[in-house]
């Protein structure tokens, strides 16, 4: 009797559990489908309105209800690759510090310092890129480039100080985070036995590093780039202080541009019928170029065969879930 | 060119943890040295400082000396690096570069250090295999990558990536330790071949191994030498009652 009353009691419990928690997993794969349905769907006059030449014009004039979608799509890839140019070298080489050659003692508070550069709200890298970043590139790097290399299309003045390259230096502190933390992870995560295999064939420390723990890890590398470039790409409020937000193709770095995101965050709380559909447009196409991008992200870590990788996968993506990237 | 191994009055310290105690051994050139003892007795320390590979962790102290041939390797002339190379290592775990084929994995040693170029790699490359073993059952892909390989197959692999940076002496940390009986026969075998050449020292948990394979035995117990003998006599005579007692907890 006992045994029968237990196995239906915890029968009951069990089940309830597992309904809870399966409604919470349904509820959320709806959340994302629903939020996916209404943007795509509030998007469809201006789809029937322009179709693909909305890809493939560069006129966004809300006043004539023309819009096209080349600056903004320029502004966004031109941004975000220069933001993983500058950030690859330094977030793979403190990747790298912190992963094989500070002391174990120093790694924790170092890699606590990096990560609270992800916590930092975005508005306040936007604030700093303002009035810190902007006015020392108009007078400094901006001017300089302006004054030497003026006479290449890309360096052409006047220098801002807000614009391309003001919005790009800070994606790139912005991605920095995301990529040396997964990174990083995906580096410790290369067996010991490899590392001391490699020492034990007379090998420098350097030598181990781009001979053994860069090659295995460049799967995973090559997985955090991505993450940080779908970052960079889906920006919004920090772009938007810096870049001026001049719907043009962006020629030189140093003239005002427009991203995706930036555009759809100055324009929408004035846009109504055909114009907001069209930042709704806009914002399908950012949404499902990031989904690939992490998609392809997701690939990278979960390749079989790199068991680097997926050593390193279970950390990896729980730091992703932190971050909210 | 194969080298004796001197180890004189040697202490090691991780912290304040002395994990070795003053231990004085010779492993005799061109034989099979076995260090037995319990889990966390100092045998695997003694082992990785004859290639200062201890000193990659921080917070470590060594005393005493340790010779290769007439060469003090604490000696300030040494470079810990090139020492490395003259002192060939096999790890507890296969661990073949997951990222190189069979071939490259072999070849990763004489590009480090330049010793062969174009066709001689090739050759030494072949040579290496044949010599741990591994040649007849890997020749016809070379390609493929390391890290597919049987876990016996990937050992001997370690192996022969070892022989091609031409060593002085051979390092094996519990070599057999996750393979099946068959791998282990098989490393066994090798070992007794290796020993023409070179100086083997050893660390393993299986006695029947060390009484297999090494011409010479040392007990090791919480960092202290307690026991060195030739193996025969070492597993029939010991001397020390310490030793007789692991040996017959362990054998009997």
């Amino acid at each position: 009797m006992q045994a029968i009353r237990r196995a239906l009691y915890s029968g009951t419990r069990e089940g309830v559990f597992h309904y809870v928690t399966l409604l919470a997993a349904l509820g959320l794969v709806a959340l994302v489908v629903s939020i996916f349905l209404v943007v795509t769907l509030q998007s469809a006059p201006a789809w029937r309105a322009f179709g693909l030449s909305f890809l493939t014009t560069s006129i966004w004039d809300p006043m004539a209800n023309q819009f096209g979608a080349v600056p903004a799509l320029l502004g966004t890839v031109i941004t975000a690759v220069l933001a993983l140019a500058v950030a690859t070298p330094l977030s793979i080489g403190t990747a790298v510090f912190l992963s094989e050659i500070v002391p174990q003692s120093w790694r924790r508070p170092l890699s606590f310092v990096v990560e609270l550069l992800a916590a930092v709200p975005s508005v306040v890298y936007g604030l700093w890129g303002l009035f810190v970043l902007a006015p020392w590139l108009r007078t400094g790097l901006g001017q300089l480039l302006a004054d030497y290399l003026g006479f290449l299309p890309i360096f052409a003045g006047p220098s801002l100080g807000i614009g391309v390259l003001t919005a790009s230096l800070v994606l790139a502190i912005m991605v920095l985070p995301t990529i040396t933390a997964i990174s990083g992870e995906v580096m410790r995560g290369v067996p010991p036995e490899l590392r001391e295999a490699m020492f034990a064939l007379g090998a420098t420390r350097w030598e181990v590093v781009t001979k053994v723990i860069l090659p295995s890890s460049k799967s995973g590398i090559a997985g955090a780039l991505l993450l940080g470039l779908g970052r960079a790409i889906g920006e919004a409020i920090a772009v938007t202080m810096v870049i001026g937000n001049a719907n043009l193709i962006p020629v030189s770095l140093l003239a005002p541009a427009q991203t995706m995101a930036s555009l759809i965050v100055s324009e929408f709380p004035e846009a109504f019928d055909l114009h907001l559909s069209a930042l709704l447009l806009l914002a399908t196409l950012l949404f499902s170029i990031t989904l690939i991008i992490n998609l392809i992200a997701a690939w990278f870590f979960y390749r079989p065969s790199q068991h680097v990788a997926a050593t390193a996968k279970g950390s990896v993506w729980a730091k992703l879930l932190r971050k909210g990237s | 060119m194969a080298q004796g191994v001197n180890i004189e009055n040697y202490s090691f310290w991780y912290g304040r943890t002395q994990v070795v105690k003053n231990i004085s051994l010779s492993a005799p050139v061109r034989q099979v040295t076995a260090l037995i003892g319990p889990s966390g007795c100092g045998k695997t320390t003694l082992l990785r400082s004859i290639n200062r590979l201890h000193e990659l962790h921080p917070g470590t102290k060594a005393e005493g000396r340790i010779a290769i041939g007439e060469e003090d390797i604490f000696s300030a002339a040494v470079d810990p690096v090139d020492l490395r190379r003259r002192v060939g290592m096999i790890f507890q775990k296969p661990s073949p570069f997951p990222h190189l084929s069979v071939f490259e994995n072999v070849a990763a040693g004489l590009r480090l250090h330049g010793l062969a170029q174009g066709k001689e790699v090739a050759e030494r490359v072949e040579a290496c295999l044949r010599k741990a073993a591994l040649w007849e059952e890997v020749k016809d892909d070379l390609g493929r990558k390391g890290a597919l390989l049987s876990g016996g197959q990937q050992q001997r692999l370690c192996i022969a990536r070892a022989l091609a940076v031409e060593p002085e002496v051979f390092l094996m940390d519990e070599p057999c330790a996750s393979l099946d009986p068959v791998g282990t026969m098989r490393i066994e075998e090798l070992i007794r071949e290796l020993k023409h050449d070179y100086t083997v020292v050893i660390v393993t948990h299986n006695m029947h191994q060390a009484s297999r394979i090494s011409d010479q035995t040392a007990f090791v117990l919480s960092g202290e030498l307690v026991e060195v003998g030739r193996t025969k006599e070492f597993f029939l005579a010991p001397q020390d009652p310490r030793t007789e007692a692991y040996l017959t907890w362990k054998i009997g």
